[in-house]
């Protein structure tokens, strides 16, 4: 009777978990990848690499902190170039975390549990990634700490009237709660890692970090408790950070940015950039530590779903902003759609339409909605499409604006491109550490996946 | 390096000056230092700084620089650079600037003279014992003096802070300048502060004192005596100073087989010429274009810098730009494209050769309609029946307007256009009431190129025992055929003195090499383009120990012990008349000239002669070379001036390099782009550069600029752009025939402020320059309005400014500017304003708060130009003021918009968000914080602003408080409440010689700047934004011919 209690679902989609899993198998399965398997030579590989990309950023921000923001290929009139776009594009993938687990979770999607951990992991990771840029894109970045509204004897605030000090409060707690929501979700798991530990030191660490957890069904309740309570509070924020981040934009009179839809075409941007950082990481991720149990076919399947679902709201964006340079009748809006089909950089304005929309059109197809090597490859595409987006945003806009003596050209420089493969080298150097020190599956929560998690339910259906 | 020894030996007058202190302070400490006290030994050899001096001076001049990089490479070296100065000696920005290293390794170099690991000596600072007369710290005082281009002087005021020089105004009560100003003298404080001017008097490189070289010079003077002289040459530039002429002639008169030559490569023989074949002989022209209802413009460049008289000319040129009251009308017959061109009612554009065939035409229709009275023979070259019948209407217009019109040659056309253009002047009535004959303004006007002809054949011949250089650098510029530097550089002349400012080209080719003093340090005097003598007052003593040039005479004609002061001071006591020289003296320095020394305009007779054409072989060759002076830096004299470097050039707002320019047709047919590298032919000599495309250029025509690919310039000017003065002969100086250029391949960086695209891209619906004709203008008088948003427009509330004493704003007149770039100079001058150099500069960084964009409406052979200055708006709904996180820029409670730089953390959103991109941050650290000369020069009421901020125009809020304080002392002192008037200018407002700029307090209905802005032609710039700007711009209206006009639709 067991097998046949799982939660309903339509038999011709890949299940959620693959059966055959108890409490007990699912437990091993994913504390051992952290405690029992050995370190391979490709994680030490594929660590040392990352890692080394990290510390070419720590290189590339010590020049920058010592020669000023001129080593990048910034200019008047692109005064935001590299900087920006990384940050919007990594604030844009940190979205796709806790849209799965807080959204999703209050909307009852099951099937997020087996993504969750790792989601919610790469999107602290991204914002950790994003952080970094708007601090070291000021000139004076030691000063950057005077956007903060702290009492000084100056007497002297913020300008509460800047997109950019809503971002840093949009910012600052979407980390925050995502950060106290990935920990909450850890608590159970760290003690069944402490349980499972064998070295008595792993034990320790993994015993203050469970913060006393026995299970009993107190704990469960609360537990379940905060967890709603944080699902419900990151719910909207998912949808504030990335509609103050467009704000930036959106406020100021720049044509190209100065729009009314920058905000829903960015959450949508944003998650799908997400959802395709999540993919690209969870395929081989799931190959390599051999998940696919946990990880199915179901998950990437919905995860290729909602790209489509948002892609296509992303290609309404652009076609309402290109309708709107036409139907204004504005010569700025207009201009700005001839620069950006026509101008210097229209080869990456036609690259974005179609890698942005073209390409992802093939998820329509099951074939490819079903195929791992063309997820992971089409999320790649959303990526690189996604960075685009913004780089045509935040450049080809501001290289031609209004008057025409004043227009310039960027050209990204290697400090620009160390940067940016640093946040990379980064955010990897991270993940790597995240798979082997803490359970990259939620245990608990997969384990309410299982039929035993039912019992009382199943029989209340029987009643 | 040795400048800071010289400073502090050179007897700055400011003897009480703290900052003088400090660097003597330090002197001291380096002295202590050199007696062999060091507290902070290396572990590698020992290398101090006695050392490295010394070393630096045991090697001769050329290979200075060298030692100078093989020192800095050497390991102990390094090492103590490093250990003292950590700061400087590891932070260069750009691993590949060169100016960059040399910049950096010479202040640190500069600075390890200053301080040291060492103990500090125990000073006392002593307060004024005696407190000079009128000096009040922070308060500036002005001088009257001169600067001076090519013999005509530019009368001046210059601010001097504690003694030190920071900033040149025009002198508004000479009636050359009437406060204006040109970008050369604005930017000649700089030079006066170049840390690359010699420093020393060298032999053969090596260091002497002055004594040594009269010890020197003293056995071949007196040889020379005993044979009268004969083998003595002088070699001097445009002489206008009636002193040094005076001591020169009477050198020549006690040594008659002493000769003396002139050379100046951008020289005005042709006009020279010209008056002789008109009127038989030379004449200094000049020109009241306050009365000219009707201007011609045969080649002549005439509201640029570089022209005599062309601040004057702009300002009376721009007066009578008023389309309310009696509007001019300006026709400009030219070849390569200028600001004067781009302002015209109706430009031809024609090759150089060509505008005497047009020359010829006027002249013969000015005579048809004026039925005979004017009769020139002489075969015509040939005209095409279009330029025929434009200038039919043209003289049509001359000759309704006599009396009251004025035809212009331009320097580098043939004498016979010269003579066509006074043959016109007479026959039309305008002598005497647009155009004014005097005597030259130049002392000795001789043919430039047939004066150094003759040198040089004296100097091959052996004839020349002594040759003194005054200034100049013929080594550079000579004409090509001469091989000037060969002839110099031989042993056929015994002794060879340069007096220059700087070791360029001639000084290493001479055996003596005297520092020539910059006018502000030494006493001269010089003639205006109207004669008027300024007395050249210094108002700093040599930085260098520089000598002028009436010291080096004084030397030659063996007299000594006499200064510039005492020379100057004697020839005008001479002059004087009348009783109470001190008096008289008193008040020619006080108000910058001598009174009654103004040319009378004479009365002089036109030849009744047959001009003949001059022999340009028009059909022979199809492309013509012309060579006309670098509109930023001259000759190349200011090569090594940053702030010209820097300087867009008026139509290309090209940087740090000349280009080959050439018409889009010629491009086209060539097939070459932008900065494609040409190889450019003429009479067998090559030089490659790379390739401009000007819109207006005429086809089949190439122009080419001198004064750079300088190979001894200094730091700054030394191998930018390319030479061609191996193109340039004495018998084709300006325009030459059959010259071929063809692609080589590759391409050129350049570095312009205003992108290439202008051209071809649509200004728009809105334009953002706007302009209509007069007739247009007088039927709708507000046409520039449209599409002004309501002041109502907005979700805040308005400020009320009515409340306060003062709202400023500023208006400019596009129909006045002139687009001669001197707000942009002066603007760098008054606010500190870094120099970024070609890199940044190519990369968009150049920190000019005002630039004068440049537009072009129309098609590409011939289009309509436009001048736009853009400081800052000071907008009253400032996008940048809101999108700041940190408030950094804020709006006054007088309507401006101020940047805070201390609170600045440079997220660059301001600049963004502005919509006129007036904005500048500084990527880098681009201001010098090390060269101790440029500490001296700067206004010490701006911050100097590091990396990291952004800065931008303020409204020169530093002046605005400083009155402030004026009149808020008066206001308690007279008990009653006096405001800010009309008096208070802006430095871009002060300089402009057009008077294209008002800046004033709007809450005031008097002042000028509502005058202005109350006019119909008054708008904003983008004021579809809302922004609404504080800066707004009077409209441009044309004057054309309505014959012409309708000639042209049909």
């Amino acid at each position: 009777m067991a097998t046949n209690t799982q939660i309903p679902v339509a038999d011709r989609r890949a299940p959620v978990m693959e059966p055959g899993h108890t409490f007990v198998t699912i437990g091993e399965k994913v504390s051992n990848i952290v405690l029992k398997r050995p370190i391979s030579l490709g994680w030490v590989l594929g660590f040392f690499i990352m890692f080394s990309l990290m510390n070419m950023l720590l290189f590339a921000l010590g020049y920058l902190f010592l020669k000023g923001t001129g080593i990048w290929g910034i200019n008047i009139p692109v005064g935001w170039g590299f900087a920006i776009i990384n940050f919007v594009w990594w604030i844009g993938i940190g979205h796709a975390g806790t849209l799965i687990s807080a959204i999703l979770c209050l909307l009852r999607q099951t099937w997020r549990n087996s993504i969750n951990r790792f989601a919610e992991a790469m999107t602290l990771f991204a914002v950790a990634c994003a952080g970094v840029f708007p601090l070291v894109h000021t000139g004076r970045p030691w000063l950057a700490y005077w956007m903060f509204p702290y009492p000084n004897t100056m007497n002297y605030w913020p300008n509460f009237r800047s997109p950019l000090i809503w971002d840093v409060f949009a910012v600052s707690t979407y980390f925050t709660i995502s950060l106290v929501f990935w920990f909450v979700g850890l608590i159970p798991d760290f003690a069944t890692m402490r349980d499972r530990a064998e070295h008595p030191l792993t034990r320790g660490i993994y015993g203050i970090l469970a913060m006393g957890w026995r299970g009993s069904a107190r704990h469960w309740h609360r537990y379940e408790t905060a967890y709603l309570l944080l699902a419900g509070l990151a719910t909207p924020l998912v949808l504030s950070v990335h509609t103050v981040v467009s704000f930036d934009f959106a406020i100021s009179i720049v044509p190209g940015w100065h729009t009314t839809i920058f905000p829903p075409y960015f959450v949508a941007g944003a998650i799908y950039s997400g959802f395709a950082m999540v993919l690209c990481l969870a395929i081989p991720i799931r190959a390599i530590y051999g998940l696919e149990d946990f990880i199915t076919m179901r998950h990437l399947e919905n995860s290729g779903k909602v790209m489509l679902a948002t892609g296509l709201i992303v290609a309404y964006g652009y076609g309402i902003e290109a309708f709107m340079g036409w139907y204004s009748g504005n010569q700025f809006d207009s201009m700005l759609l001839w620069n950006r089909l026509h101008g210097p950089y229209s080869f990456w304005y036609l690259s974005l339409l179609a890698t942005n929309i073209v390409i992802p059109q093939l998820l329509w197809m099951k074939k490819f909605r079903t195929s791992t090597f063309w997820l992971w490859v089409i999320s790649l595409v959303v990526l690189v499409g996604m960075w685009l987006e913004r780089f045509i945003i935040i450049v080809v806009s501001l290289h031609r604006d209004f008057l025409n003596s004043s227009w310039g050209m960027y050209y990204p420089t290697k400090w620009d491109w160390m940067t940016y493969t640093g946040t990379i080298g980064m955010f990897l150097t991270a993940m790597w550490l995240f798979v082997r020190i803490l359970p990259m599956v939620s245990i608990s929560e997969l384990r309410t996946l299982l039929p035993e998690a039912h019992v009382h339910e199943a029989e209340e259906v029987k009643q | 390096m040795q400048h800071l020894p010289s400073l502090a030996a050179g007897r700055i007058r400011e003897k009480d000056s703290p900052e003088i202190e400090d660097l003597k302070m330090s002197m001291d400490d380096q002295k202590t230092k050199q007696a062999g006290v060091d507290v902070c030994p290396s572990k590698r050899k020992q290398l101090d700084l006695a050392t490295v001096k010394a070393e630096i001076e045991q090697t001769t001049g050329p290979e200075y620089w060298r030692s100078l990089e093989e020192l800095a490479g050497s390991e102990e070296f390094q090492e103590m650079l490093h250990r003292e100065f950590p700061k400087g000696a590891s932070e260069w920005l750009d691993a590949f600037s060169r100016r960059g290293f040399l910049k950096t390794m010479g202040a640190s170099l500069a600075l390890a003279g200053l301080t040291g690991c060492t103990r500090m000596p125990i000073t006392e600072i002593v307060p004024y014992v005696k407190q000079p007369e009128n000096v009040i710290p922070g308060r500036p005082k002005y001088y009257a003096t001169a600067f001076t281009l090519g013999g005509y002087a530019s009368p001046i005021l210059v601010e001097s802070h504690l003694f030190r020089p920071t900033k040149v105004e025009g002198n508004p009560e000479h009636p050359a300048s009437l406060g204006g100003t040109d970008i050369y003298a604005q930017a000649s404080i700089l030079d006066l502060y170049d840390p690359d001017r010699a420093q020393n008097i060298t032999y053969m490189g090596d260091v002497r004192s002055w004594n040594a070289f009269m010890e020197a010079v003293r056995g071949p003077m007196s040889v020379q005596k005993s044979v009268a002289g004969s083998g003595v040459r002088i070699l001097t530039q445009t002489v206008s100073s009636p002193t040094l002429a005076a001591q020169i002639r009477s050198y020549l008169d006690a040594n008659p087989q002493a000769k003396w030559h002139v050379y100046e490569p951008i020289n005005r023989d042709n006009v020279v010429e010209g008056a002789k074949l008109a009127f038989g002989e030379p004449v200094e022209t000049r020109y009241d274009l306050s009365k000219a209802d009707v201007i011609v413009s045969l080649d002549a460049d005439f509201l640029y810098a570089g022209f005599p008289g062309c601040t004057r000319y702009t300002r009376d040129f721009a007066a009578r730009r008023n389309p309310d009251a009696n509007m001019n009308r300006l026709y400009v017959i030219e070849s390569t494209p200028s600001s004067t061109g781009m302002k015209a009612d109706h430009r031809i554009p024609v090759r150089g050769a060509e505008v005497e065939g047009l020359a010829y035409a006027l002249v013969d229709s000015v005579n048809g309609h004026l039925n005979g009275g004017l009769v020139v023979a002489g075969l015509r070259p040939p005209v095409s029946p279009e330029h025929q019948r434009l200038m039919g209407i043209v003289a049509g217009d001359l000759a309704k307007h006599k009396g009251s019109s004025v035809v212009i040659a331009g320097d580098h056309q043939s004498p016979a256009v010269h003579a066509l253009a006074h043959a016109m002047n007479q026959a039309l009535g305008n002598v005497g009431s647009t155009v004014f004959y005097t005597d030259t303004v130049d002392a000795n006007p001789v043919n430039r190129n047939d004066s150094l002809h003759a040198l040089v054949e004296d100097m091959r011949a052996g004839k020349v025992d002594l040759l003194l250089i005054l200034g100049g650098n013929p080594a550079y510029d000579a004409p090509a055929e001469l091989e000037f530097a060969s002839a110099l550089k031989s042993n056929a002349v015994n002794l060879k003195v340069y007096l220059g400012s700087h070791r360029n080209e001639t000084a290493e080719l001479c055996q003596w090499h005297v520092p020539e003093a910059h006018y502000l340090e030494s006493w001269s005097d010089a003639r205006a383009y109207d004669g008027i003598v300024s007395i050249v007052q210094p108002l700093i003593d040599p930085l260098y120990g520089g000598k002028s040039a009436h010291e080096i005479i004084t030397i030659l004609a063996g007299q000594s012990g006499l200064t510039g002061h005492d020379l100057v001071q004697q020839y005008w006591q001479k002059q004087h008349a009348g009783g109470d020289f001190d008096a008289f003296w008193r008040r020619s320095l006080h108000d910058g000239w001598i009174a009654g020394t103004g040319y009378p305009s004479k009365t002089v007779a036109l030849k009744p002669t047959a001009y003949t054409v001059t022999a340009h072989e028009v059909s022979t060759s199809p492309v013509e070379l012309n060579f006309r002076r670098d509109p930023s830096i001259y000759d190349g004299r200011f090569a090594n001036n940053g702030w010209l470097q820097e300087l867009p050039k008026p139509l290309t707002k090209l940087t740090w390099d000349n280009p080959i320019m050439i018409g889009p047709a010629m491009a086209e047919r060539l097939k070459l782009n932008f900065k494609d590298v040409a190889e450019l032919e003429f009479s067998g000599k090559k030089v490659k550069g790379p390739v401009w495309i000007q819109a207006g250029h005429p086809d089949n025509s190439i122009t080419v600029f001198l004064g750079y690919g300088r190979t001894r310039a200094g730091r700054i000017g030394t191998g930018t752009g390319f030479d061609v003065s191996p193109l340039r002969t004495s018998k084709a100086p300006w325009i030459a025939s059959g010259a071929q250029l063809r692609a080589v391949g590759g391409t050129y960086p350049l570095a312009s402020t205003q992108g290439y695209q202008t051209m071809e891209t649509p200004v728009g619906e809105r334009e953002l320059v706007q302009e209509r004709s007069l007739e247009e203008y007088k039927k709708d008088p507000n046409f520039a309005k449209e599409g002004e948003t309501p002041k109502e427009l907005t979700l805040f509330p308005n400020f009320d400014y009515s409340k306060e004493a003062y709202s400023w704003g500023m208006a400019i007149d596009l129909n006045a500017c002139v687009g001669c770039n001197n707000c942009i100079v002066a603007c760098q001058s008054e606010n500190n304003i870094a120099v970024v150099g070609k890199e940044q500069t190519m990369k968009g960084r150049h920190m000019h708060w005002l630039r004068v964009d440049a537009y072009y409406n129309g098609p590409r052979e011939n289009p309509k130009g436009f001048f736009q200055p853009v400081p800052c708006m000071q907008c009253e709904n400032a996008p940048c003021e809101v999108v700041c996180p940190v408030q950094a820029t804020t709006h006054s409670s007088e309507g401006l918009n101020d940047m805070v730089y201390n609170r600045c953390i440079g997220t660059r959103y301001c600049s963004n968000n502005c919509p006129y991109k007036v904005r500048r941050f500084n990527f880098l650290l681009f201001q010098d914080w090390e060269t101790p000369q440029f500490k001296l020069m700067r206004n010490p009421d701006v911050t100097i602003r590091s990396r990291g901020v952004m800065e931008k125009c303020t409204y020169c809020v530093q002046r605005i408080n400083e009155k402030r304080i004026d009149v808020e002392t008066a206001s308690v002192r007279e008990g009653k409440d006096i405001r800010i008037g009309d008096d208070l200018q802006t430095a871009c407002q002060q300089s402009c010689p057009a008077n294209a700029i008002v800046f004033g307090n709007l809450n005031d209905p008097n002042s000028q700047v509502n005058k202005w802005k109350a006019q119909a032609r008054n708008y904003s710039l983008l004021g579809e934004l809302n922004t609404r700007p504080r800066t707004t711009y009077l409209a441009e209206v044309r004057n054309p011919n309505p014959e012409l006009e309708a000639g042209s639709k049909a």
